[in-house]
């Protein structure tokens, strides 16, 4: 990453003037994107950073002129290279479209055409910009897919999208996109769907082309830690608006607007580590919908006085090119301006937690093998490895984070422990009574000794049902009772009022749904909870609510996590222990401090360093990690990991290591573990 | 008595139909969520005034399904007591008029001549002309003054409507005024302007406004069927009118009765394939793929054709015509169920092999509940969107297909009205020159009517008990207050 802080002295290529964007919902008209002033230089990447709902995503459709049906932008101007795009006809704005500017989008499964060859995707950008067709479009084709790093590209050139993998698809979009050589390319989350070794080598990629190129980059995304890595310039947008606009060394170091610092304390991060409360920000987003009188964060913002409810904040300068719309930074409230108070997060202490007690949960050499059918008949021709001999132990009131991209396995692990999906081989016993042996009338008893809570705050509740009924529902199929009072109870304890019960869980936002499902799991008083990503699908502000309450919740009645997630930051703040998993097997296992502190295993390192931080040392370059995960139906002989490691040598492809620790340091599945 | 009451096998099952719904519409008045998810369909307009449509087919249906035998003028010197093979429904005995004068053959609507010339003699000249009709118009003096006569009975028809309408609103207010305690000209008030109301109320102007539509149409048909033929006469001189009432209650039957064999074959068997999976899915997919391959008209006709030879050659099972009628109509019903199931099991087979992946019934399993459990409670009321849509999708395409199956003669019994027999009949009047349109055009306008009023509710049904729909016209609400 060359210079992020240099500043060209060039007209902007993007000029974004009082953009305003509108939605016709059936809930009246929502101002999504609301007086917009922006600008983004050749060769600078601009991020557009915000949680969901906040008018992102609507801000890149209203610049390609691709807003929804019922979108569509009602004032304002959007000029690139000096060329206002909101008068132009949609036939001049297709011509546009691909050549100026192009968009990569988030879901790399569902953006490109899974009918169409690769060349053919590529190759219809190529004609309608570049006219080329035939042979020469094969040849800068074949160009662009070397230039994204897809390897054998000649022969890949004519496979479909259902060949490729996740981060190829990817960078077969970023291709498509630079096929039509664009000045500004729109990236919306392009990585948020991809795991972290993916990500690193995807915003790599696209670093390297923008560098290359001289594109402008507008980089939309939530993630604190890709704008460290990216940006040059920052946008802060709430509920529709800018908030605050900065160049990414004074935003890292004194962000201005009190939402930017709360999204900072609100993020899990090492620095913190300790199983401390983190910073909140309460309540949610308000629904664009609303007309707003005053300062939009108002309602949510710690230090808001009278002023902010009732008059709408001017931009103001809170450093050397830096701008912030916030009542504080205006010269007339200058005695107000005191910092936020930096102890919102506040270190608790650990529940006292002996380290010696007997196992909660234990599990030895687990397996679930999924049978590969072929054929009319149905027989078996192999199997997907997907748990391939995991043994891990949780202490009660103790939390194991299972760490690992998509695809290892450490959902299966999750739900094959609960027996959800019956295991192939090993044993998993709770309070040394063995599950796996259990008949289902035992089993339905041990039930309420251990709980799951999922990923998908959406999926997870059933639509048809009310609060109450939810909740009470475990409690009635074990029976213990689930009368309303007790309903109460739990949802009070989970930070919801109890006249809750009667309403339908779309009536909920994500955050909110997330408790209830956490609430319904409590319900039968489990020893331990299988977390499976619980925080993944939602806003950093509203993860640190929930992470806050699991720790809580732990620290006030003993429950032990089997904490499922790819999200590293997140470990370092819940976890005690941590195992590693890489293709159906645990690589590395042992103490927080140990696994991410002093990581032996060649793919914990890698995994570590390529996950984005939110601070400017970002730019320490990770240790890069080629290919993808191999499949889990064929995986490498021996060590799993050698086609991608670093270190392999002959013994690795032929032997698989055993997990071992020495000298008090924790086990490692590696011939050449440091 | 002058009459002995006649339960027909598919009257009882109408009847108990009835009697479930106001079951239901019991259990949902407790049931807190089901009652709000039924106001919502209170609250829309369109949903009002398509039930209120809806409810006057029914009655007309409910009416036509109280069948009785009329007693035989008693015999001399004989005590016994006979009642006629006929069996009449109240329907046939409100319509008297239409059901007994009938034509010798075609005439249009509203018509005082028949349809065809005929040889008579008049003056002692043998002339070719239109005779003038036994019952339409036949109180005309001058056929000139028709049109006046129409005009006039319109106008007192719908005086006479308005004036009906104008009593059942009146009544229907001053109930409401009581059971809110309101006075009465504010219930006008909230009745006539719900805008002004802080809730959204049940859309009564709708309803009334339906009302009022249906009660000028019905006194304006009533005045003029008083001495016309409104829709015409058929080939045989029968009123038009009078065929497409009684074709009501067969149209009725079959799409309502049809189902209650298609639904719990397509909903079992579709759960449990997509629940289970292994073989009881292999299984029930080569079960209707079979029954799908087999062409659908084949298999309906060779059983009907079946159950018709096992009710010919056991005529001692019914007493009268209407009996082996209703029989016919029961086993069509039973017959097009059995066939028409595979459609919506697919589709709730698909529908739960995604459901039974989701989360939220991993969750319930976590919890020890039991299959059965989360077929019912997780499983199937996420399906019911599903179930009510095909429902009425069904419902017109079972009253078109017995059309169709009446066409190549394996419908419902000859003597039985309906709408199919009547737009089967109506493929050789169209033939005709000059075209005999008036059949087809009131069963058309019949089927419709029906049709479109039974789909209008049930999208308004399903919107309602979908927990993510939000009305579309809270934004008009929200502009008013704002």
């Amino acid at each position: 990453m060359s210079g992020p802080d240099v500043r060209h002295a060039l007209e902007p290529l993007l000029e974004v003037r009082g953009l305003i964007a509108e939605l016709d919902t059936p809930a009246g008209v929502a101002r999504a994107v609301d007086g917009l002033d922006f600008e983004v230089r050749a060769g600078e990447t601009m991020a557009l950073l915000g949680e969901s709902g906040c008018g992102k995503s609507m801000t890149a459709g209203a610049l390609m002129r691709l807003l929804p049906d019922v979108g569509y932008i009602a004032g304002g101007s959007v000029k690139l290279a000096g060329r206002e795009l909101t008068t132009l006809t949609e036939a001049q704005m297709r011509e546009s479209r691909g050549s100026d500017m192009a968009m990569i989008f988030q879901e790399p499964a569902t953006s490109l055409n899974p009918v169409l060859t690769v060349l053919q995707q590529i190759g219809e950008v190529l004609a309608t910009h570049r006219g080329l067709r035939g042979a020469a479009a094969r040849a800068r084709a074949l160009e662009l897919l070397d230039a994204v790093g897809i390897p054998d590209a000649a022969r890949r050139l004519d496979e479909y999208p259902f060949q490729f993998s996740g981060g190829m698809k990817q960078r077969v979009m970023i291709a498509m996109a630079l096929a039509g050589e664009p000045r500004l390319l729109i990236a919306d989350e392009p990585t948020t769907a991809l795991d972290v070794t993916i990500q690193a080598q995807v915003l790599d990629l696209l670093a390297r082309l923008q560098r290359e190129r001289g594109m402008a980059v507008l980089l939309i995304t939530h993630d604190l830690g890709v704008v460290a890595r990216m940006a040059h310039q920052i946008g802060v947008m709430y509920a529709g608006q800018l908030i605050e606009q900065a160049p990414r060394a004074a935003f890292f170091t004194r962000p201005a607007h009190p939402y930017s610092k709360l999204l900072f304390d609100a993020l899990p991060d090492a620095a913190r580590h300790g199983r401390g409360e983190l910073a909140t920000i309460p309540g949610s987003v308000p629904p664009l919908t609303t007309v707003f009188a005053g300062c939009r964060f108002a309602d949510r913002c710690p230090q808001a006085w009278s002023r902010c409810h009732d008059e709408a904040p001017a931009w103001h300068e809170a450093g050397e090119a830096q701008r912030v719309r916030c009542h504080l930074y205006d010269p007339a409230e200058a005695g107000r301006a005191a910092p936020l108070a930096a102890a919102a997060t506040s270190v608790v202490a650990d529940g006292g937690v002996e380290a010696g007690q007997a196992p909660l949960l234990s599990v030895r050499d687990l397996k679930v093998y999924f049978p590969i059918r072929r054929g009319v008949l149905q027989r078996v021709v192999g199997h997907v490895r997907a748990v391939d001999g995991v043994s891990l132990d949780i202490r009660p009131g103790r939390t194991l984070a299972l760490v690992g991209e998509s695809g290892c396995g450490k959902t299966t692990v999750g739900k094959a422990i609960l027996r959800l999906i019956e295991p192939t081989g090993g044993t998993v016993s709770l309070d040394g009574q063995d599950v796996g042996s259990l008949s289902r009338s035992a089993l339905r008893s041990l039930r309420a000794r251990m709980q799951m809570v999922f990923q998908d705050p959406y999926g997870s509740l059933n639509p048809r049902m009310r609060v109450g009924e939810i909740i009470g529902e475990g409690m009635g199929a074990l029976q213990q009772g689930g009368d309303g009072v007790a309903v109460a109870r739990l949802l009070e304890q989970v930070g919801l009022r109890a006249d809750m019960a009667d309403r339908y869980p779309h009536e909920f936002s994500g955050g909110q749904r997330q408790r209830i499902a956490i609430a319904r799991s409590l319900a039968v008083q489990p020893a331990l909870i299988v977390c499976d990503e619980p925080t993944s699908a939602l806003d950093v502000s509203v993860q640190a609510q929930i992470l806050n309450l699991l720790g809580r919740l732990q620290r006030d009645m003993g429950l032990a996590y089997l904490f499922i997630t790819h999200n590293i930051a997140v470990v370092e703040h819940l976890a005690h222990d941590v195992a590693v998993m890489y293709l159906g097997r645990i690589v590395e296992i042992g103490s927080v401090d140990q696994v991410l502190g002093a990581p032996r295993h060649p793919y914990t390192k890698a995994l570590l360093s390529a996950v984005p931080r939110a601070d400017l040392d970002a730019a320490t370059l990770p240790q890069k990690l080629a290919g993808d995960l191999p499949s889990p139906a064929d995986p490498p002989t021996g060590c799993h990991f050698h086609p991608r490691c670093p270190r392999a040598q002959a013994r690795c492809g032929t032997d698989a290591p055993v997990l071992e620790g020495r000298d008090g340091r924790q086990a490692v599945a590696c011939w050449f573990a440091d | 008595m002058d009459f002995k009451p006649l339960l027909l096998w598919s009257d009882i099952l109408l009847w108990a139909m009835v009697a479930g719904c106001i079951a239901l519409a019991v259990y949902c008045r407790r049931q807190d969520y089901l009652r709000r998810a039924w106001r919502r369909v209170g609250e829309s307009g369109v949903a009002m005034a398509s039930a209120t449509i809806l409810a006057a087919f029914v009655s007309v249906g409910l009416l036509d399904s109280l069948h009785y035998q009329p007693r035989l003028p008693a015999q001399e010197g004989s005590s016994e007591v006979q009642y006629a093979p006929e069996v009449l429904s109240v329907l046939d005995a409100l319509v008297a008029d239409l059901r007994l004068n009938k034509e010798k053959t075609y005439s249009a609507p509203l018509a005082t001549h028949a349809f065809a010339k005929e040889t008579m003699e008049r003056d002692g000249l043998q002339t070719r002309d239109y005779p003038r009709l036994k019952w339409g118009g036949a109180h005309l003096d001058d056929v000139a003054g028709r049109d006046s006569d129409l005009a006039r009975r319109a106008a007192s028809g719908a005086f006479y409507g308005l004036l009906l309408w104008a009593a059942v609103v009146g009544v229907a207010v001053g109930w409401m005024a009581l059971a809110r305690g309101a006075p009465y000209g504010a219930t006008c008030r909230t009745v006539w302007r719900p805008g002004t109301a802080a809730t959204r109320p049940i859309a009564w102007r709708a309803v009334f406004a339906t009302l009022a539509v249906l009660s000028v149409i019905g006194g304006i048909t009533a005045a003029w069927s008083a001495g016309y033929h409104v829709f015409g006469t058929d080939k045989v001189g029968q009123d038009v009118l009078y065929l497409s009432l009684k074709s009501v209650r067969t149209a009725l039957l079959i799409g309502t009765l049809t189902t209650l064999v298609t639904l719990p074959l397509a909903v079992a068997l579709g759960l449990i394939a997509g629940f289970r999976g292994g073989w009881w899915d292999d299984a029930i997919q080569y079960l209707y793929t079979v029954l799908n391959s087999i062409p659908g008209v084949l298999l309906i006709a060779a059983m009907v054709l079946m159950m018709q030879v096992v009710i010919d050659t056991h005529p001692e099972w019914f007493e009268t015509a209407a009996e082996r009628a209703d029989a016919r109509l029961l086993a069509l019903c039973f017959i097009l169920g059995l066939t028409s199931w595979t459609g919506l099991c697919r589709l709730l087979r698909a529908e739960t092999l995604k459901l039974r992946e989701l989360d939220y019934v991993q969750a319930a399993r976590a919890f020890g509940v039991g299959d059965a459990r989360i077929m019912a409670r997780h499983i199937l009321p996420n399906l019911m969107h599903i179930v009510l849509i095909a429902l009425v999708m069904d419902f017109s395409g079972l009253v078109l297909s017995e059309a169709v199956l009446s066409y190549i003669g394996i419908g419902v019994d000859s003597s039985m009205n309906s709408f199919g027999t009547m737009i089967n009949a109506a493929r050789l009047e169209l033939s005709r020159e000059p075209v005999v349109w008036w059949s087809l055009a009131a069963a058309f306008v019949l089927m419709l009517a029906l049709v479109l009023a039974a789909n209008l509710f049930a999208d308004a049904v399903r919107d309602a008990f979908d927990p993510r729909f939000q009305w579309r016209a809270r934004r008009i609400v929200k502009n008013v207050t704002a």
